[in-house]
This record gives C-alpha cells, structure tokens and sequence, in this order.
C-alpha cells in the first residue's frame, strides 16, 4: 500500500477503535454474552512513518552509491588492479600479524595488570597504576619513536646482576630493536594500559558474591580469578574489548613512522610513485572495512558465547532468524509472524 | 531423598574463643566464646547486625578475626602456633582449611556461567584435586539427594530460587565438609519456596554433619536445632536447647526479640 493513502486514513482509523470502545464499555453490564474473537482474522498493525523513512534512506543511499560508481576520480579500475596485489597482501599480512601479536599480549599484559591493581597490596596496585598512568598520557607516535631509538639512549642492554659488573648476556640495543620489534613493544604497551582499564571496568562488575562463594570453596586465587570471575566478568568487557581491537587494527598504520611495510605504508610507498592518492587509500579504507566486518562478526558470535547463563535462553542468531523467516513464509502463506528479534 | 552418608564420628567440632571482630569504628563482635559439638546442629538467632554472619564468616575465615582464635577439632583457622606464637597460615593452607568448612549464602552465589553440575564439581577438582570422573559421580548423587537430578546441566538463572539453593547446598557438601555453615539460606526465597530447601537441611541434619544455621525460620529453628543461641550487638546473650530458649527464655531482650518473630501458631 503506498504511504500517502495510510496517513490520509489514518484520523479516521482512531475514530471506530474509541467508539467501539465506548460502546463495549455501555454495553459491558447489560449484554451477557461476550463476543467470540476466535474466528476474527487479526490485521496487523500499520506504520506509515516507516514507509516514508524507508523511502527517505533509500534515495540518500542510492544518492551515495551512484556517485561513487560514476565519479570517474574514484578510479575504480586502479583500485580493483591495485586490491589483490602481491604488495598490498604482504603489507595486509604483516597489519594484521601486529594487530595478532600487540593485540593479545597487550590483552594478557592489560589482565595481569588489572589483578595487580586489584590486588590488596599497596605496591602492586601502584605500579599498575603508574603503567597505565605512563603510557596513557603519552602519545603512542612518541612511544614508537622512543622504542626505535632507544640505541640512542642506551647502546647495549645487559643481563647481569644490578650495581654490580656481573654480566650473563649483552646485546647491542640497535640489533635488538628492529622496527617489528619497536611497533610490537609500543602497541602492546599501549594497548595493555588501556585494556587493563576495560578488564578491571569487567572484573568490577562482577557480583563480589561469586568471589566470595569461590573464596569459600577454597578455590585457588588463580583460577578464582581466571575461571570464576573472567568468564562473567566478559559480558562486559567484550564490546569495549573490541572497540579497542577494531581501534587497534588502523592504529597499525600510525607504525608507518618507522618505516615498517604495513598496509597503509605500503599503500603510502606506491601512491608516491604512481601518484594515485585516493584510489590506492581507498585499497586500504576497504581492507580495513573487511577485516573490521569480521571482527564485528566474531565480535556478536564471542559475545553469544559469553553469555550462557546471563540469559535465560539466547536469542536466534540472525543466520537462524533468517531461515526461520524463509522457513515460515515459505510453508504458512496467511498469518505468518514476521522473523522477529 | 535420604541424605544419610557415613560419617566419621569425631570431626566437625568447632571452639570459637573470645573473638572480637570491628568494621573500622564499629565492633560487630565482643568477646564471643562458642563451641559446637561434633555433629551437633546449632542455630543462630537475633536481630539484623547482632554479627550473626559475621561469626559464621569468621569461622571460615571470609573474614579476619581482630582478637582470640577459631579452632576446627583442635586446629586453629587461619593460624599456626610455632614457639608461642601465631603464626599466620600460607594461602594455599587456608583454602585447605576452608575446604574443611561448607557454606551456604543467603543469595546462593552459584557461578552463573557454569551449569549446576560443572558448579558442583569445581571445588572438588580444583580445590581437592580429585579426579574429574569420581568428582562427577559425586555431584550427580548429590544431586539426587537433593532433588534436581534432573537438573544437572541447567544454568542456574533457569532455576528457581529455591532449586538454586539446593544446588548451592550440594556444592558445599560436594567437599564432605566437617562443618556446614548456613547464612540465612531461605531469606532470599519466596515463602513457597522456603519449604524445598528446609526439607534438604533438615535431612542433612540427620546426617551428623555439624551444622551452624544463622536464620529467622523460628519455627524451623525448633524442628532442627540441637542449640539455638540468640545473639545481640555481637554478644552471645542467651543460649539453650529449642525447648528452653524459645518457651522460657530468660533475657528481656530475648524475650522482646521473640515476640516480635514468632507468630502465635507457628507450623512448617
């Protein structure tokens, strides 16, 4: 039905339901016998409003879409010859190797840290206090650059006894420090103070009583902390966990001050050769978009399993609500509810 | 459902000596002295804050004790006497004490993440260290005893609260504690469901497990209590067999106490 006819209508649709109303509520003591609604088809109710948004989107999205498609400066044909080249993969490898690497020790770092800060010894939750404190009040592109040149502060590092000329190893510090090394050590470290932060926010939020009741069965404090508290402590840490992943993923590109072949430096090294700015940042824009498309993905079916328990039954995923709607309509042609949430 | 097991007769005698307790300025126990037979099953009564769950919390040391010792069949919770000292224990020492020592929470606190089996068999495996297959055999039989054998791989939201108790009263006794401590277990239940879970202890008071019971059920208090004492203000004011404390008792404060919680026909 086309939107117009439903808002011109719709005054007069108000006007039966009050008078039936009213005349169900005079006639209510005098007539005995209720009506029987059983055999009455049920017409659902209608949304104009969402007919006229539904239109409004529309024409905006296909606005959007016919201008990326036929604006000539997009130069979609360089970005499809450029998408799946040996060099914009190898440089997505390696973004996607730091984001693996920096992303789950800073998680395991930002995990002990947050039980350092929890814990009820004065030294520990001052330290992890004074990390997070640290590197979260300095910019990551100093970190980087300190991390890198940290042959220039200290020439060699040296395993030994403090204060003392024992020494086990030495290393030249230039050798040691490669810019893998430098964008690792600084995005991890970053990271973990940010994410000790999130998972103490999760740890918190866990009734005291379950520590309480672990405590109790005398439980040790590690796997107190890691099977009891952990696990429920997820459902809250995990959308901001992931914020902070996606977050991570294109804070890679910030490691192209060290000159490490990334994707975004990769794309920077060929669009000054071939002076194709846009259409090569659009590359990376949509590798980007499909590594974060996954993570969202894995994001809702990660959260999915983390709440077994907190919910008496879990919702359909929208795979299965899709083939409950296909399912529905496709055996029931009248009175067949529409795949709800 | 028979909660009947063989128990070894000399364990589960608890010695409580001059304990006092504070929380910053305000003292919640004075001078509290106490001592449980073994498989007696003692009660507690009084009004909110007379430090009923804090003794209970103190006797598996949840909570540190300011002054004066708890000792569980002669050996003292949370410390070590060495040259005339206390020594304070080792952390992996109080946790196997405190395996020693079940304890029921008025608000359950089953772990929500896990299903009432895996609830069950966690301590035993990770705190006692026994084997994952007897562990199971163990919390399946308790289950039974209790009454939801049925129930073994529900999580504990699609319980009610009264199945949710039962379920918590067998993960304490999955770890065949000489003591089992109950802090107010049917508070949080609906007066339906306070029933279910009386039943439970009260088979298991049969059992000749030590049992401390801190609850406001009077009439129940009556039906299982071997001791009933009422405390008030972190003292022990009056203490004696059901009989004689609830029909006869002899402080004014208990008796003010009393006529307030027991209703004039009083019948589980």
């Amino acid at each position: 039905m086309p939107p117009a006819t439903n808002i011109t209508t719709s005054p007069d649709v108000h006007e039966p339901a009050t008078e039936l109303l009213e005349e169900h509520i005079a006639a209510g003591p005098s007539h005995n016998a209720a009506p029987n609604y059983a055999d009455y088809a049920v017409v659902a109710a209608r949304h104009p409003w969402r007919w006229v948004g539904t239109a409004i989107v529309a024409v905006l999205a296909a606005a959007v879409l016919y201008s990326l498609l036929t604006n000539p400066r997009w130069e979609w044909g360089v970005v499809a010859q450029w998408f799946t080249a040996e060099s914009i993969l190898r440089g997505l490898g390696q973004t996607l190797k730091l984001t693996l690497i920096s992303g789950s020790l800073g998680f395991v770092l930002g995990f002990i840290l947050a039980l350092l800060r929890l814990s009820s010894s004065p030294l520990f939750s001052s330290v992890s206090w004074t990390f997070s404190w640290i590197f979260r009040s300095t910019p990551l592109l100093v970190q980087l650059l300190l991390w890198y040149n940290l042959g220039y502060l200290y020439e060699s590092i040296r395993l030994g006894v403090p204060f003392t000329s024992i020494t086990f190893a030495e290393f030249q510090t230039t050798s040691l420090i490669s810019q893998f090394a430098a964008a690792v050590l600084g995005l991890t470290l970053n990271q973990a103070a940010y994410s000790a932060e999130i998972i103490r926010g999760g740890i918190l939020s866990v009734d005291q009583g379950q520590i309480e009741a672990a405590t109790a069965l005398g439980i040790p404090r590690w796997r107190r902390s890691t099977k009891i508290v952990l696990p429920q402590a997820m459902r809250a840490i995990l959308p901001t966990a992931f914020n902070e992943i996606i977050g991570l993923v294109k804070g890679t590109s910030i490691v192209y001050v060290l000159a490490y072949s990334e994707l975004f430096y990769t794309v920077q090294v060929i669009y000054n050769r071939t002076q194709q700015v846009l259409p090569m940042l659009l590359v990376a824009t949509i590798w980007y978009i499909v590594i974060t498309s996954v993570l969202s993905v894995a994001q809702y079916y990660i959260e999915r399993h983390y709440s077994r328990g907190a919910l008496r039954t879990l919702p359909p995923t929208p795979l299965q609500q899709l083939r409950a709607f296909f399912t529905t309509h496709a055996t029931a042609k009248i009175n067949s509810p529409k795949g709800q949430p | 459902m028979s909660l009947a097991v063989s128990q070894v007769a000399t364990r589960g005698a608890v010695a409580v000596r001059s304990v006092d307790k504070s929380y910053g300025n305000q003292q919640v126990l004075h001078e509290v002295d106490l001592d449980v037979a073994e498989g007696e099953v003692l009660v507690i009564i009084g009004p909110s804050g007379s430090g009923k769950s804090t003794l209970l919390r103190t006797i598996n040391h949840l909570d540190k004790v300011d002054r004066g010792t708890i000792s569980l069949d002669g050996e003292l919770i949370g410390y070590k006497v060495r040259n005339g000292k206390l020594h304070e224990r080792r952390e992996s020492e109080i946790l196997a004490q405190r395996t020693e020592v079940g304890m029921v929470f008025q608000n359950f606190n089953l772990f929500g993440h896990l299903t009432a089996l895996q609830n069950i068999i966690e301590a035993p495996i990770y705190a006692r260290k026994i084997a994952k297959a007897k562990a199971l055999a163990r919390a399946k039989e308790l289950l039974a005893r209790v009454g939801l054998a049925d129930k073994a791989d529900a999580y504990p939201r699609q319980l009610s609260g009264g199945q949710q108790q039962r379920v918590a009263i067998a993960r304490a006794l999955a770890l065949d504690p000489k003591v089992v401590l109950f802090d107010e277990p049917t508070s949080a239940l609906d007066p339906e469901l306070v029933t279910e879970v009386l039943e439970v202890i009260k088979d298991l008071a049969k059992s000749g497990t030590t049992l401390i019971i801190v609850t406001h059920e009077i009439s129940f208090a009556r039906d299982v209590a071997d001791r009933i004492i009422f405390m008030d203000s972190g003292r022990v004011v009056e203490q004696g067999t059901p009989n004689e404390l609830l029909t006869n008792p002899q402080h004014e404060r208990t008796k003010s106490f009393l006529s307030k919680v027991i209703e004039p026909a009083f019948n589980i």
